[in-house]
């Protein structure tokens, strides 16, 4: 299903790449939290694949200690300022060979893939046994203020309603896109970067410095009312500390590629202690409800 | 890395600029997850079973098939 504009994708990022500094400090922010789980593993990584990095996530991988980093993007230009070996591709067919990799990072880049399920699985194929996958994207929730605002007033000025924010998936989905795609002891939890802007409209220029602008197929192509945007964003009322938080909820997928020396489940039926004696207690057949407690 | 003059015609850089070789070595045709060969002469990867050349745009192999060019016949 097509639900996003590639090729509006890539003219936003190829426009933003020469105005990413504004915004580095919350992509680097977020790949810190994202390259954390890389501590959290004795591995050591010598190929590493960034996708979509923006200029955050190469030099993280080379503090790391990872000697080969290629970066990658829609984006020629962008993938030019990412750090790393620099080439223009897509997520929905990725150039490499088959077990190109041993580390795959996407720090924020991949919510705007039309065929997610199959930009995971060709990431997989291009891994070597036994590589890591990482990945962050935002959240459902991510936004959800300047969503609502902008839902508001645009259902007080015209009849009807337009997706200007992107779609974001939610948690339950990332384990279950990682399995799909074939990764062995998949993860998928929650980190919450609490950002917070002076003004609303500080947060509209983060958002295009870093190629964020709505690319979503079904947006309104009519220009919206001139007034939609105050609208919207005099509704974001500042807290109490005179800031306007608007948390980045980032879901983390770990996933690795198969390998033979990995822990795996047994088989089924292969158990030689009953769970009820473990658990001491008694075992009830399937159906039969357990006699009343009192 | 090699360093090129655009104005002197007798520069050995290929058009395009430089391609890094660890590069060439990982790059399939994204269509057909086929072999590339480099067209050195034109700065392009071609993909024979595609029947598509993927231009090399200052040193950036740019492996979109949106961007690519057809091959003839």
């Amino acid at each position: 299903m097509q639900v996003f504009d590639r090729t509006l994708v890539r003219r936003r990022r190829d426009r933003a790449a020469s105005r990413m500094a504004g915004v580095a400090p919350v992509l680097e922010a977020a790949a810190e939290r994202l390259l954390d789980r890389l501590d959290d593993t004795t591995r050591r990584f010598g190929h590493a694949l960034e996708i979509g990095g923006r200029g955050a996530v190469a030099p993280a991988l080379r503090a790391r200690g990872v000697g080969h980093v290629v970066s990658m993007d829609l984006s020629a230009r962008m993938a030019g300022g990412a750090g790393g070996l620099p080439l223009a591709a897509d997520e929905e067919w990725l150039p490499f060979a088959p077990g190109s990799f041993d580390l795959v990072v996407a720090n924020l880049s991949l919510h705007w893939v039309n065929d997610l399920p199959g930009a995971l699985l060709q990431i997989r194929r291009a891994m070597a046994p036994d590589g890591l996958f990482l990945a962050s994207l935002p959240a459902l929730g991510t936004l959800q203020p300047l969503r609502e605002a902008l839902a508001a007033a645009e259902t007080a000025l015209r009849d009807g309603l337009s997706p200007r924010i992107s779609p974001f998936p939610e948690l339950r989905d990332g384990a279950a896109l990682l399995q799909r795609a074939g990764f062995a002891l998949p993860v998928a939890d929650r980190e919450t970067l609490p950002l917070r802007y002076r003004t609303p409209l500080a947060l509209l220029h983060d958002l295009r410095a870093a190629g964020e602008g709505n690319a979503v197929l079904a947006r309104d192509p009519r220009i919206p009312p001139r007034a939609l945007f105050p609208m919207a964003l005099a509704a974001l009322r500042p807290d109490a500390q005179g800031t306007l938080p608007m948390p980045l909820e980032m879901l983390v997928l770990t996933g690795w590629a198969p390998g033979p020396d990995q822990p795996k489940p047994a088989p089924r039926g292969s158990a030689n202690a009953r769970l009820a004696d473990a658990l001491g207690t008694v075992e009830q057949p399937a159906g039969e409800r357990p006699p009343p407690r009192h | 890395m090699s360093t090129m003059n655009p104005s002197d015609p007798t520069s050995a850089a290929p058009p395009g600029g430089p391609i890094d070789p660890r590069l060439l070595e990982i790059l399939v045709c994204p269509v057909t997850k086929g072999p590339l060969r480099y067209d050195r002469e034109r700065g392009e990867l071609v993909s024979e079973q595609a029947g598509l050349a993927y231009p090399i745009r200052d040193g950036i192999p740019i492996m979109l098939p949106d961007e690519a060019r057809r091959l003839g016949g």
